[in-house]
């Protein structure tokens, strides 16, 4: 039982490292650009279909159709947004929903066309890659796949802090997420900034859709519940925090995989409680912290109660604040 | 001595109110010249339309002859326009270093570095390292100013110098603002809301009221009664004559 326990933990953890990744292009684009891209697991699915051909159909070797496909959905990130997604903000706040959920449906029946509704996986390009593991002391079996995909979330996370904290183009990215028009009196073109962002965005997507391929299978259609993982990740870390989807996305792989122990199918379900569960105490501890704290904001809720109970007797709107400060 | 700045014919909106009418001048290199008006008069209209964060409805701006009204904000900074904003408008969650080195960054080359700039406001000295959001009015101040110049602009707009500031942190500004006018290169369109700060140290007043110019010329040219009068907008009958 401890040693079950013990190996979810582990898996899950280590599976925190994929949906970090993908968390990580969704959490740049809302925090940088403000920016909801609902197409973002699709992307994810076509550098997964993209990479897969080229490797099957092409015959090249798995690590560089890994190094060809990335720039080009790169350049697909940067083309995407000064075309669609820059004109879709200046359009309230529901065209750009419409747009990228269109773009999802055009994606999905785009990859269907071409490569057909069949299942897909790098897992047989990648040798022994794929089942491979370490026996730990203590019968705990370590995927050798689980811990590269770990490791390259780990190092890309870092890589991209380290970027958005000392370089050029990090800094202008930063500045333009605080205050768009104070950056262009800094001479930085917001626009530019913004296609930036997206080229990120949709590298990190593409690159979590091959660790996604090279785990399991993928369809055309995997790309809506990558979608889900990647917001639940990035909701439960903190939107805008990098170091935060990392931690999300383990808190997300970990609830999954306990889950699974519970039940086969309790894997999925906890991890949407959890992220419910983070999402209401975030919701109630900003309530409570414009109400002067936990204890004033309870005792509000209890004057209420107590009113609606009595039906009457009048009290005071507000708990002393004096004793407020949580 | 060439023209820098001309501004002509200038007219901005704000939906259906016109902020700014009509408004015309021409600074020469190294020229002052000082904008004042109560509040609303469409001081910071004007300015946010030179620097390029406001698209006038009329008129043209020109830099060196070259006309810049279609340009965007970020390239008339390349050009060689910088504004310290209305409300200083730093990165708030970003040092004060990096807030100075995007703008290092990203506008044009010439004499003006870290180093000098940090020369020209010590008080910035010890504060480098600290989130501009932490910073007081003054210190704030300070770094705005101390980022526009990092972009080396010809034309440099400062709205709302001595706003909010202590008498001892306004007189510190100014010092450091005579260095750059002494220095005559840099061309300067100060707001300021201190008619006796704006009088001394202006080259050419200009007098707004509700969007207009109400009066317009060299400090010296001009009697106080007449400033005062243009600053309240009233009006009287030898307006027709100008
Ligand atoms: N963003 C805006 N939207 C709508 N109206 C605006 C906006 N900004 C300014 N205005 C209006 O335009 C007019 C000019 O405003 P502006 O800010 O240019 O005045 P100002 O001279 O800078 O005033 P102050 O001395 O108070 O800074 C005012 O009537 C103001 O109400
Ligand atoms: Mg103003």
């Amino acid at each position: 039982m401890f040693d079950g326990v013990l190996q979810a933990l582990l898996q899950g953890g280590l599976l925190g490292g994929y949906y970090a990744i993908i968390a990580a292009g969704l959490s740049l684009m809302v925090g940088v650009v403000r920016f909801i891209n609902l197409a973002h697991g699709d992307m994810a699915v076509l550098g997964a279909m993209v990479t897969i051909t080229l490797t099957e159909v092409g015959g090249v070797p798995v690590l560089w159709s890994i190094m060809i496909m990335l720039p080009a959905m790169a350049l697909m990130g940067w083309v995407m947004h000064a075309t669609l997604f820059q004109r879709a903000m200046r359009g309230g706040f529901l065209l750009p929903i419409l747009v990228t959920i269109g773009l999802g449906a055009a994606l999905q029946n785009g990859m269907f066309g071409l490569w057909g509704s069949n299942t897909r996986s790098l897992g047989a390009s990648i040798g022994e890659l794929s089942w491979a593991s370490w026996i730990l002391p203590g019968g705990i079996i370590l995927g050798k796949l689980p811990v590269l995909i770990f490791v390259t979330a780990v190092v890309v996370i870092g890589a991209l802090h380290l970027m958005l904290k000392k370089t050029k183009l990090g800094r202008a990215i930063r500045a333009t997420a605080s205050d768009p028009e104070a950056a262009e009196m800094c001479g930085v073109s917001s626009r530019q900034a913004h296609r930036a962002a997206a080229a990120i965005a949709v590298t990190l997507a593409a690159l979590a859709g091959v660790f996604l391929a090279m785990r399991g299978q993928v369809t055309p259609y995997s790309g809506p519940a990558q979608l889900i993982f990647a917001f639940e990740a990035v909701v439960i870390g903190g939107i805008g925090s990098l170091g935060g989807t990392l931690i999300g996305g383990m808190v997300l792989g970990v609830s999954q995989s306990l889950g699974g122990l519970i039940s086969p199918q309790g894997s999925l379900l906890a991890g949407h409680l959890v992220f419910v569960s983070v999402l209401i105490w975030r919701l109630s501890r900003d309530w409570a912290r414009d109400h002067g704290g936990w204890r004033a904001s309870l005792a509000i809720s209890a004057i209420k109660l107590r009113r609606r109970l009595t039906g009457g007797a009048p009290a005071p709107d507000r708990a002393p604040s004096s004793k407020g400060a949580a | 001595m060439m023209t820098r700045l001309i501004v002509e014919n200038l007219t901005c909106r704000h939906g259906l109110l016109t902020a700014v009418r009509d408004v015309s001048f021409a600074l020469r290199a190294g020229e002052v010249l000082c904008v004042i008006g109560a509040n609303g008069a469409g001081k910071t209209t004007l300015m946010n339309a030179i620097a390029g964060t406001h698209r006038p409805v009329g008129g043209r701006i020109a830099l060196d002859g070259v006309d810049v009204t279609a340009q965007p904000a970020f390239a008339r900074v390349r050009s060689g326009i910088a504004m310290s904003p209305e409300g200083r408008r730093l990165f708030a969650d970003m040092t004060v270093r990096e807030n100075l080195l995007i703008a290092a960054e990203n506008g044009r080359a010439g004499d003006w570095t870290l180093a000098r700039v940090l020369q020209a406001f010590p008080q910035l000295r010890p504060l480098t390292d600290m989130p501009a959001g932490r910073l007081s009015g003054g210190q704030r101040q300070a770094a705005a100013i101390g980022r526009a110049l990092l972009t080396n602009p010809v034309v440099l707009l400062l709205d709302e110098v001595s706003l909010g500031l202590s008498p001892a942190a306004v007189e510190g500004v100014y010092q450091s603002l005579a260095m750059i006018k002494e220095a005559r290169t840099t061309t300067m369109v100060v707001v300021e809301q201190d008619l006796t700060r704006a009088l001394g140290f202006a080259d050419q007043v200009l007098c707004m009221a509700e969007g207009q110019t109400e009066l317009q010329g060299m400090p010296g040219h001009l009697s106080r009664e007449q400033i005062t009068d243009a600053y309240f907008g009233i009006h009287d009958k030898e307006l027709s004559d100008v």
